[in-house]
């Protein structure tokens, strides 16, 4: 079995308030000014291989987009390791890191911040590929009017800057920049969250066109349960910085196994029961700087025992490809 | 795909403004700043073209008869000239040395204004992008500099390092860079965390092209606008060490130097040798702060209709 195209293990991401001075003297003068730890990700496991789409699913501030921009090179793990084609990216040596960081592209949530206001289209998505010598100068025009018109833009207008196209256009911007520096691998984080719903399913569309004409893999982040069943080949889902369950697309729409993925396939809106009540579930998500004891999810879920309150469960393999951390999965 | 995406639909084809369009139209919406702008374009044409438009040079020793001294406006030189606002009293005639007061006033304010921006931009930008260590040591040292008032840091460094154009343009210097710094540091910041800035770390460029390439044209509004401000500080701060004394020797004359001439003539009724330069500073700083005060509301989005 050849190893996956991309592989993250055991990745921690934390960030930590570091006490100034000021805080440093309360802390000895006995006030409760202590630093404050994030675990935005917490031992993250996960593996995408080639060709394949992997879901990324959780509430808001689950920790998704970090986990997202850990694999895309943004944010250097806490702990743990990227391994790029069963290679650690951190121990690489300059031009295999850079040609894994290259591999690796993001397309981002917002199209208003991705783009540099102060850049020409052209030079939004030639830069980099005229920096790192894919192109030459010379070529580097007719370059990206063959990427604008693979993301369906008009070559014509590369002379504009960004703030002169519309949001669906300025997401196909974000993703010719990526697709100039021949990526193998994107990551989506919430890549069409912010377009109206006719341009979501066009973007959607040239996602699913681009992975078969490049041969792309995919790590799709979403809240957007009916997107990703669309999509994905697989589903992780997320929760409080931890992988909750992880499974094939059919196997977490039609059996689920832990509570939370459970609430959330509950609660997605669907066209055949429209009339019904949605009972959204009980209560916040916890703080990740203080985070329950036990299962994260045990001061929601409905199935909540002793154990659960004491003890952490573990990711366990329930069958092929199926991956849950619940201790009662076989009861709910 | 349906082909509503392709731009041929794009917004407005038929006319697109660019940019500097649309600034320059925005710009001249305020009939105050426009007239700031024309008072400030005359105020710099009439200081290069000095030498060729006056009577005299008041640098050169052999033009400057001390017998035409202190004489009122619209008197006759000796040299037979009319001094249309009279002479000083060494016998300089006003009109000519406020234009050559201009002339240095203006460069000194400019050029010190111009390197404090590239330290102060420098600077501001590593603190921001460093950030951790880096950016406390070098806040606190701008921190320190804006504690003191700027024209005492100024009056300190002349009087160490005596008079001279040279001198007076580093002490100004030294005086200011902490304002760029603060600014770019700030907006720096901001910039640093948006998107596009981790889409660049994410193809790779390297530090200082992000630092230099994205980040930085997008801090130059702001800097554009404090880079007015302070040249108009450096201005009359150079007039104020001028007047003070310790500025520019009297053998070069800026406007402060001009007006300290007159000051101690006011009560003899001999009025206008210090109030011509005056004049000539007010406008010129009055018109500089004005044009900036345009440019911030213009360049800020926040501030559009």
């Amino acid at each position: 079995m050849t190893a996956p195209l991309v592989e993250i293990r055991d990745v921690s991401k934390r960030f930590a308030k570091r006490l100034d001075v000021a805080g440093k003297i309360a802390q000895k003068l006995g006030a409760g000014a202590r630093e404050e730890v994030v675990h935005a990700v917490d031992e993250v496991n996960l593996e995408v291989n080639e060709g394949e789409v992997l879901g990324l699913v959780g509430e808001s501030g689950c920790g998704k987009s970090t986990l997202g921009r850990v694999v895309a090179g943004i944010h250097a793990p806490t702990s743990g390791q990227l391994l790029f084609q069963g290679n650690d990216v951190a121990s690489m040596s300059g031009t295999d890191r850079r040609a894994a960081t290259l591999a690796i592209q993001m397309i981002f949530q917002d199209p208003f911040a991705s783009l540099n206001p102060r850049m020409r289209v052209e030079d939004i998505i030639g830069e980099a590929p005229r920096v790192h010598g894919i192109v030459s100068r010379s070529e580097a025009s007719d370059y990206v009017d063959d990427i604008m018109r693979k993301v369906g833009l008009d070559p014509s207008l590369k002379r504009r800057y960004a703030h002169q196209f519309s949001g669906g256009q300025r997401q196909r911007i974000g993703i010719a920049r990526a697709l100039a520096v021949k990526p193998k691998f994107l990551v989506c984080d919430e890549a069409i969250a912010a377009l109206d719903v006719s341009i979501q399913a066009q973007v959607i569309n040239l996602f699913m066109d681009l992975r078969e004409e490049f041969g792309l893999t995919y790590l799709f982040i979403s809240h957007d349960l009916s997107v990703v069943e669309h999509i994905a080949d697989r589903v992780a889902i997320m929760y409080l910085g931890r992988i909750v369950e992880s499974a094939s697309t059919e196997e977490i729409f039609s059996a689920p196994r832990h509570p939370y993925t459970k609430a959330l396939l509950a609660e997605a809106p669907r066209l055949d029961q429209r009339k019904r009540d949605f009972a959204p579930i009980e209560g916040e998500i916890p703080s990740p700087l203080n985070p329950p004891d036990g299962c994260f999810f045990n001061p929601r879920c409905p199935h909540a025992q002793d154990l659960c309150r004491a003890d952490q469960p573990k990711l366990e393999t329930i069958g092929p490809g199926h991956t849950v951390a619940c201790h009662y999965w076989q009861d709910t | 795909m349906t082909d509503t995406a392709l731009p041929s639909s794009a917004p407005a084809a038929a006319k697109v403004e660019t940019p500097f369009q649309r600034f320059r139209a925005e710009f001249f919406e305020s009939r105050i700043a426009a007239t700031a702008f024309v008072v400030l374009v005359i105020i710099v044409l009439l200081a290069i073209l000095a030498p060729w438009i006056t009577p005299q040079n008041p640098y050169d020793l052999a033009q400057v008869d001390v017998l035409d001294g202190r004489l009122p406006p619209g008197s006759e030189a000796f040299a037979g000239y009319t001094m249309w606002l009279g002479s000083d009293g060494a016998g300089r005639d006003l009109y000519s040395a406020i234009l050559y007061g201009l002339r240095i006033s203006i460069s000194v304010g400019l050029a010190s204004g111009v390197i404090a921006l590239i330290i102060g931009m420098t600077v501001g930008l590593i603190a921001a992008y460093a950030g951790g260590r880096t950016e406390a040591i070098i806040m606190r040292v701008v921190d320190l500099q804006l504690s003191f008032p700027a024209s005492l840091v100024a009056l300190m460094l002349v009087a160490a390092l005596g008079k001279g154009v040279d001198k007076i343009i580093l002490a100004l210097v030294v005086a200011q860079w902490a304002y760029y710094a603060r600014t770019v540091r700030a907006t720096a910041l901001v910039e640093r965390g948006k998107e596009y800035v981790e889409a660049a770390q994410c193809l790779g460029l390297s530090r200082s092209r992000v630092v230099f390439r994205h980040i930085l044209p997008n801090c130059l509004a702001p800097l554009i606008v404090v880079g007015t401000v302070q040249t108009a500080h450096a201005v009359s701060l150079e007039a104020t060490l001028s007047f003070l004394g310790v500025g520019l020797p009297q053998t070069e004359p800026s406007l402060g130097v001009l007006i300290a001439n007159g000051f101690e003539y006011m009560l003899s009724g001999r009025y206008w040798i210090s109030v011509f330069p005056g004049i000539a500073l007010l406008l010129t700083v009055a018109s500089i702060n004005l044009v900036g005060d345009q440019l911030r509301d213009v360049l800020n989005p926040r501030l559009k209709k």
